[in-house]
C-alpha cells in the first residue's frame, strides 16, 4: 500500500463524482420534460420510434398502469432471450457451432439479463453464438438497465408532484433514456475501448500455430459493443468467461479506468438527479460525500488487504508480496481493489480480479456492499433502495423526536411504511433462507470449489450477488447446476421486482398527498446530520440481518490465517 | 393486452436496434479504423499469424521468456483463473509446485527475488505481461539457452518495459509475446514480424 496507491483511488472516485453531477442535471432535464440539447437529433428519432410500437408519448400512467407496462415488457423480453438462448444452435452468426443452451440454464440465463443481474452460470466464449450476445446479452444489457432507470424516473416524480396519480409514461421513458443516455454514451465508450484494443468482429475464433510450435484457438468476438453497455448498464456479464479479467474485454490500465467510470457514472448522476428534482442540491451532497466515502473506505480496505498478501503462503514457502492470485498485472493493485469495491458498490457485478481468490477481508467487501445494495446501488434501482433506506429512516428519526414523519414535504403513513418495510426485508429474506436451504442439501454443498468456510462464503455470495442484482461471484462455486440454475434464477426476480413494486406503490400513493409546506418543526433531511443517522440505520440492519453469516464465512476465516 | 403487443413491437424494434444494428455498426467501423484492434492484436511472423499481442500462450522450452502461470492452460478458448482461496491447502501446494518449478529452471534464483505474479496464476489466465522482476530473474536462463547476450536480453527488456500511466495506474511490467517476437527475430534475421488483421 502506499501513498500514490491511495490517490490513485481517489482521484479515479473524485472523476466520477465529477462527470456524475453535470449529467444528473442531463438526465433531470430529460425525465422532467425540459428541453436538452439533445432533442434536436433524439425527437424525430423517438416519434418514429413511438409509432413503430404504438404509443401514444402525450399519455401518463398511474401507478398501476407503469408497473403493469413494465411488468409485461420485461416478460416479453425475457421469453425472447429464453427462446433465441433455446434456438442458437439453428440460428445464424454462430461460426464457432455453438449447441442450444439446455433449458435450466437457459431460464437462469434470461432471469439473470431481464434483472440487470449478469449472473453467468455459463461460459461465455463456449456456450453463446455471437446471436445470442447480440440480441439475446447485449439487448437486454440496454433494455434492463433502461427499466430501472424508467422504475426510478417514476418514483421522482412521484415524489415531488402531488395530488396527481400520474407517474409518466413507462413507454417513453423506456425509450428516452436508450436515445438519451445509453446509446450515445455506449457508442462512445465503445469508440474508445475499441480503439484501446477491445475487439470487434464477427470473424469467428483465430485459431494460430504459436511460437513455440502448438495450436492456440483465440476466442473473439464483438466485444467492444458488448463491454460499453456492460459497463454503463451496471450489467457486468462478460463476453469471456473471466470477464475484465481477460485482455480483450479489458487490454491496459486506461480501459480498466473507462470501465469503472462507465459503472460509476449514472448512479452517481442519479443521485444528482433526484436532488434536481427534489429541489434540494445539498441531498445530492450530502449523499454523494456519505456514499463516496462508504466506497472509498471499501476499495482501501480490499488494497490494505491484498497489498498484504498471503501469510499462510509467506510462512509455508518464504514467499513475500502482494495476494496476485487471480488477478491480472497490467491493472496494478489500486485499480483492482477499486474495481472490486466499485463493481459490487455500483451493483455492476463486472469483475477484473477473481473475487474468490481475494484475502478474507477483501472478499468481504463486495459481500457487504451487495448486503447494503445502496452504496450508489444498480441502475436506477440504487437510488430507490437509497429513497426507501430514507423513508425508514426518516420514520424512525420521527418516532425518536414525536413528529409525523415526513420527506420533501409529504407525509409517510402506515401504508408507505408497510411497503418499504416489505421492500427492506425481501432482500436479506433472499439471501438468508437459500443460503441455508443450500446448506442443508448434500447435493448442494458439494457445488463448493473450496473447502471450509470459504465453501460457506462461494455459497453465501452467490445469493447475495443474485438478491442484489449484481452477478459477480466467488466463480469456485459451480452454479451451472439444476438446484442453483432455478433457486438463483427465483432469487434474481424476488430481488428485483419485489422492491420495484412495493417503490411504485409507494410513489403512487406520495404523488397523490398535497404538499406540507415546510416550518421550523419540520425533520430536514438534506443535512449531514440526517445523513448519519440513514448511513446508521443501513448499517445496523444489515450489520443485525447479516453479521451471524459474516462471522461463519470471511470472518472466520481470517481468523484462521492465524 | 395492449401491453403485450406493445412488448412484441418494442422488442422487435429494440432487439434489431440494439443487437444488430448496433454491433454491426461498430465491426464495420473497427474493419475500417481500427481493423488490427479489432481483429484481436494478431501478429504474424512470416505471413502466418502466431498469436495475439494480448493473449498468453504457452512457452515450455527454456529459450523463452515464460509468462504467468495459468490455471487453464493457456486454452484461450476457456479463459479463467484457479479460484482457489486463501485458506485452501491446493493454494499452497499450487504455488509451491510453480515456485520449486521456477527455482529449478531459473538456477541461481532466490526465493525473495520472486515476485508473487510470477508463481500465482492470473485471473485470465491468458495474462500476457509479466513483472518486470519476472523477465529480469528469467535473463541468464534464456541467455543459456539462446547464447544471447544477458546485456542483450536486459535492453529487450528496458526497451518493451512500460511503466504505471500517469505514474499511478498499473505496474512496471512487460509484454511476454513481444519480448519472445524479438528473441525469435534475433534469431532469425531473415524473418518478418508484422502485426495482422
Amino acid at each position: 500500500m502506499t501513498a500514490s496507491g491511495i490517490f490513485a483511488i481517489f482521484l479515479v472516485v473524485l472523476a466520477l463524482v465529477a462527470c456524475g453531477w453535470p449529467l444528473g442535471g442531463y438526465i433531470y432535464r430529460t425525465f422532467a420534460g425540459e428541453r436538452t440539447w439533445t432533442d434536436a437529433v433524439a425527437v424525430p428519432v423517438e416519434r418514429a420510434i413511438y409509432r413503430l410500437i404504438g404509443v401514444n408519448p402525450d399519455v401518463e400512467m398511474d401507478w398501476k398502469a407503469y408497473l403493469r407496462a413494465m411488468m409485461v415488457s420485461n416478460l416479453v423480453m425475457a421469453l425472447f432471450a429464453y427462446a433465441v438462448f433455446r434456438l442458437q444452435a439453428v440460428l445464424p452468426l454462430n461460426p464457432a457451432h455453438i449447441p442450444a443452451m439446455p433449458p435450466y440454464l437457459a431460464f437462469n440465463t434470461a432471469a439473470s439479463f431481464i434483472t440487470n443481474t449478469n449472473w453467468q452460470n455459463y461460459a461465455g466464449e463456449q456456450s453463446l453464438s455471437y446471436l445470442s450476445q447480440m440480441i439475446g446479452i447485449t439487448f437486454l444489457q440496454f433494455t434492463s438497465a433502461a427499466t430501472g432507470l424508467a422504475a426510478a424516473m417514476a418514483f421522482l416524480r412521484g415524489l415531488s408532484r402531488q395530488k396527481t396519480d400520474a407517474l409518466g409514461n413507462f413507454w417513453v421513458d423506456l425509450v428516452r433514456v436508450h436515445t438519451r443516455l445509453l446509446l450515445p454514451v455506449a457508442a462512445i465508450l465503445a469508440f474508445l475501448l475499441l480503439a484501446l484494443g477491445v475487439p470487434e468482429t464477427l470473424s469467428g475464433p483465430a485459431v494460430v500455430h504459436t511460437l513455440s510450435g502448438s495450436m492456440q484457438t483465440i476466442a473473439r468476438g464483438p466485444v467492444a459493443t458488448l463491454e460499453a453497455i456492460k459497463q454503463l448498464g451496471t450489467n457486468g456479464g462478460g463476453f469471456f468467461n473471466a470477464n475484465s479479467a481477460h485482455p480483450f474485454e479489458d487490454p491496459n490500465a486506461w480501459t480498466c479506468i473507462l470501465e469503472i467510470m462507465g459503472m460509476g457514472l449514472t448512479p452517481t448522476a442519479l443521485v444528482f438527479t433526484a436532488g434536481y428534482f427534489l429541489r434540494s442540491r445539498r441531498l445530492a451532497i450530502v449523499l454523494c460525500t456519505l456514499l463516496g466515502a462508504i466506497l472509498l473506505a471499501g476499495a482501501y480496505l480490499v488494497y490494505t488487504y491484498e497489498a498484504a498478501g498471503n501469510p499462510i503462503l509467506a510462512h509455508a514457502l518464504g514467499l513475500h508480496g502482494p495476494n496476485m492470485e487471480g488477478k491480472e498485472v497490467r491493472f496494478g493493485l489500486p485499480l483492482t481493489s477499486l474495481f472490486v469495491a466499485a463493481t459490487t458498490a455500483y451493483t455492476t457485478g463486472a469483475v477484473n480480479a477473481m473475487h474468490d481468490s481475494l484475502m478474507p477481508m477483501s472478499g468481504m467487501v463486495p459481500l457487504l456492499f451487495m448486503m447494503f445494495n445502496l452504496i450508489f446501488g444498480g441502475k436506477g434501482v440504487g437510488l430507490l433502495n437509497i429513497l426507501m433506506f430514507l423513508i425508514i429512516a426518516v420514520f424512525i428519526s420521527g418516532l425518536m423526536v414525536g413528529r409525523t414523519p415526513e420527506i420533501f414535504g409529504k407525509k409517510i403513513e402506515a401504508r408507505e411504511m408497510k411497503l418499504a418495510t416489505a421492500a427492506m426485508l425481501v432482500h436479506p429474506f433472499v439471501i438468508l433462507v437459500p443460503t441455508a436451504i443450500a446448506m442443508a442439501l448434500p447435493s448442494a454443498r458439494a457445488s463448493m470449489g473450496n473447502p471450509g468456510l470459504h465453501g460457506f462464503t462461494e455459497v453465501l455470495y452467490a445469493f447475495t450477488s443474485a438478491a442484489a442484482n449484481n452477478g459477480s461471484a466467488f466463480a469456485g462455486l459451480n452454479g451451472n447446476t439444476p438446484f442453483y440454475n432455478i433457486s438463483i434464477g427465483l432469487v434474481m426476480l424476488f430481488g428485483r421486482y419485489v422492491s420495484i413494486i412495493a417503490m411504485l406503490a409507494i410513489a403512487g400513493s406520495l404523488a397523490g398527498k398535497a404538499r406540507i409546506p415546510e416550518t421550523s418543526g419540520t425533520l430536514k433531511v438534506d443535512t449531514f446530520a440526517f445523513g448519519y443517522v440513514f448511513v446508521a440505520v443501513f448499517v445496523i440492519v444489515g450489520a443485525l440481518t447479516f453479521f451471524p453469516y459474516l462471522a461463519l464465512g470471511p470472518i472466520g476465516e481470517q481468523l484462521q490465517l492465524g | 393486452m395492449i401491453n403485450v403487443w406493445r412488448s412484441l413491437r418494442f422488442t422487435l424494434v429494440f432487439a434489431v436496434l440494439l443487437g444488430i444494428v448496433y454491433p454491426l455498426f461498430f465491426v464495420a467501423l473497427g474493419r475500417v479504423v481500427f481493423p488490427w484492434q479489432a481483429q484481436g492484436s494478431l501478429v504474424a511472423v512470416n505471413g502466418r499469424t502466431v498469436g495475439s499481442e494480448l493473449i498468453a500462450q504457452p512457452f515450455p522450452q527454456p529459450m523463452w521468456f515464460e509468462p504467468r502461470p495459468s490455471a487453464v492452460n493457456y486454452n484461450a478458448d476457456g479463459s479463467g483463473g484457479s479460484n482457489l482461496g486463501p485458506t485452501n491447502p491446493a493454494l499452497v501446494q499450487e504455488v509451491r509446485q510453480n515456485l520449486h518449478a521456477v527455482l529449478r529452471q531459473n538456477l541461481g534464483l532466490q526465493v525473495d527475488e520472486v515476485p508473487t505474479s510470477m508463481v500465482e496464476s492470473s485471473g485470465s489466465g491468458l495474462d500476457p505481461d509479466i513483472d518486470l522482476q519476472d523477465a529480469y530473474d528469467q535473463i541468464p536462463r534464456i541467455s543459456k539457452a539462446t547464447g544471447l547476450s544477458e546485456a542483450w536480453l536486459r535492453s529487450l527488456v528496458q526497451r518493451d518495459a512500460e511503466f504505471p500511466v500517469l505514474g499511478l495506474y498499473g505496474e512496471p511490467m512487460v509484454n511476454v509475446i513481444q519480448l519472445n517476437l524479438a528473441i525469435w527475430e534475433k534469431l532469425h534475421p531473415s524473418a518478418r514480424v508484422a502485426r495482422t488483421t
